[in-house]
């Protein structure tokens, strides 16, 4: 049996039968990873030694019939800038390069206390920054669809590793499209909870008003069944929500009659693909068969969506990065005898540990923020976010979820947008409103354009309602088999 | 006329504590002008009467206990520096004699 390409729920079910061990899986997937990663290039680093004790200690869990969880000993690859003790989190970048964690982030906490098996680190744009994983400073990651296409980004490894069978789940981070964009370019299911849903704690700092933790899965069950793992308040994260998560998996196999769902009109732009069109045209339909009330709405303030991300997330980045001196962790540049002194330290360190993609934020960050800009740049852009938020939450007063495409274009060629910043800046296009707004939202597959790469469907909903998202996007993927095609 | 010249890439390279070759000035000038150009967009819209959002889960200052807790170990503190003496971090001479 083919045990790398189930989901996390039908292996349960063998687990939990003890047809199948924990360790056997695992090993079984190494084995796949063995084969693969070579040319996937899903993972910076593998985490074998842990994985197995991991596993042989979910075996012993199971077989004792103690603390069960519906995902005990199923193995997950983890984004790598998310803290995991005594192991390398690197964030993709030469400046993390040597960085081993000191504590471990709260979801692994989680991840750890409920039996899941850690496989390895997974590549990523350098600290997020990116749309493609082709700003990784380790590697670029390709498609498992046709590896000439890049899978997205930033959860790019994520995303690929799910999609390619070398992990049953993953997780990643969302800032403004990271998990669903990729998510959507590989095929798979992708969610970015509330803001303040999954704790931050241990995840390595991008833009903290936006970044998200959420899953990457295989399905919408397992998807629910990551978020109830990962999701809860957590007091050593301040800007944790303080309210208990909902049973997830009591929204699945709900029908959707009568549901509300809007169908921003601004999200069908010029420039969309055709297949991507065509496609989220055919699933709004589906959705409508299913029972669900389709409407058009209006998001005025759709097309600022962009410039104002552009503002705030490297605004905050820049502060963010700034801790990257050289002193505590990471990279140290060697002193030259011209550059003695602890500034000439700190400049070169920023200089030789960055890649360009990060520089390049840092120095918009850093030019917004600075006198005499602030109030034309950061603080227009904090307003027009108030104006992002106001359009959500008037379409929230009538409609109980919104559908759009997740991304205007299946994933593009590895190398076509990495030279022009303002070009891949836009291909976050329908992802970064809801960051900017703080709003839940998902990616399923809902279709495959006409040279083969998957499109995604991306469904948003109100604060806190993920239950209704997960109830919305299940319904749609019994009724569909985009979910079982498989990249390899 | 560009939003940034060379010698606004240098005064902010300076700020952000970050050391730029010639090219990366040019490259950096010419993509900032791009993208600040794009920004421009925003100010099609009037927000003179629109309160600005910094965070959009409304929460007040977040205060816990003034309780001491345990934390994370000297050692394990300067497991990851690139240079210590005894229980410090080692940086180069900040200040000239």
């Amino acid at each position: 049996m083919k045990l790398h390409t189930l989901s996390a729920h039908e292996l349960a079910k063998l687990l939990i039968g003890r047809e199948v061990s924990s360790e056997e899986l695992t090993k079984k997937l190494y084995g796949h990873i063995e084969k693969t990663d070579g040319e996937i290039g899903a993972y910076i680093t593998l985490t074998k030694d842990i994985a197995i004790e991991q596993a042989k200690k979910a075996d012993k869990r199971i077989k004792e019939k103690r603390d069960i969880g519906q995902l005990t000993g199923i193995p997950i690859a983890i984004k790598d800038n998310m803290c995991i003790k005594g192991v390398l989190t690197t964030c993709g970048s030469k400046m993390l390069g040597n960085f081993v964690s000191p504590y471990n982030a709260t979801v692994i906490n989680k991840l750890r206390e409920n039996g899941l098996v850690f496989l390895g680190k997974t590549n990523m744009d350098e600290f997020a920054m990116g749309s493609s994983t082709e700003t990784s400073y380790f590697k670029v990651t390709g498609n498992p669809w046709n590896t000439n296409f890049i899978p997205g980004g930033s959860s790019g490894g994520s995303a690929a590793a799910v999609a390619s069978d070398q992990a049953i789940l993953s997780i990643g981070s969302d800032t403004g499209g990271s998990i669903r964009q990729p998510a959507s370019h590989c095929g798979i299911v992708g969610m970015k909870p509330t803001y303040g849903r999954v704790s931050r704690y241990g995840l390595v700092a991008f833009a903290s008003s936006l970044d998200q933790i959420g899953p990457l899965t295989k399905d919408v069950q397992d998807c629910a069944a990551l978020l109830e793992v990962i999701s809860g308040y957590d007091p050593i994260d301040s800007t944790s929500l303080r309210m208990t998560s909902p049973d997830y998996m009591s929204f699945l196999n709900k029908d959707i009659k009568d549901i509300k769902i809007g169908v921003p009109k601004e999200y069908f732009i010029d420039g969309i693909d055709k297949d991507v069109e065509l496609s989220v045209k055919r699933a709004i339909e589906k959705l409508e068969s299913l029972g669900a009330n389709i409407e058009e709405v209006s998001l005025p303030h759709t097309e600022y969506a962009v410039a104002t991300y552009y503002i705030i997330a490297p605004a905050e980045a820049s502060s963010n990065l700034a801790r990257y001196d050289g002193v505590k962790y990471g990279y140290r540049a060697k002193m030259e005898s011209a550059d003695k002194g602890l500034l000439g330290m700190y400049e070169n360190t920023k200089k030789e540990g960055f890649g360009m993609e990060v520089k390049r934020r840092i120095m918009l960050g850093t030019h917004t923020l600075s006198s005499g800009y602030y109030d034309a740049y950061y603080l227009k852009a904090q307003k027009v976010r108030t104006l992002i938020k106001q359009d959500f939450d008037n379409a929230f007063k009538k409609f109980d979820l919104l559908v759009t495409p997740t991304s205007p274009t299946p994933a593009f060629k590895m190398g076509e947008k990495i030279d022009d910043p303002l070009q891949m800046y836009l291909s976050d296009i329908f992802t970064i409103p809801t960051n900017l707004a703080g709003l839940p939202a998902i990616s399923i597959p809902c279709g495959v354009s006409k040279n083969g790469l998957p499109i995604g469907l991306q469904l948003i909903g109100n604060y806190f309602d993920e239950g209704r998202i997960l109830q919305a996007a299940h319904a749609f993927e019994q009724s569909t088999n985009f979910h079982r095609k498989k990249a390899l | 006329m560009p939003k940034v010249s060379k010698k606004d890439v240098e005064y902010v390279a300076k700020l952000a504590r970050l050391r730029l070759s010639e090219t990366e000035k040019k490259a950096h000038a010419e993509q900032l002008n791009k993208i600040l150009g794009y920004m421009d967009k925003l100010n099609q819209l009037d927000t003179s009467n629109i309160k600005p959002t910094s965070h959009v889960v409304e929460m007040q200052n977040v205060f816990r206990e003034d309780v001491a807790k345990p934390s994370i170990p000297v050692d394990s503190a300067l497991q990851n520096a690139p240079d210590k003496k005894d229980n410090f971090f080692r940086v180069p001479k900040v200040i000239d004699a």
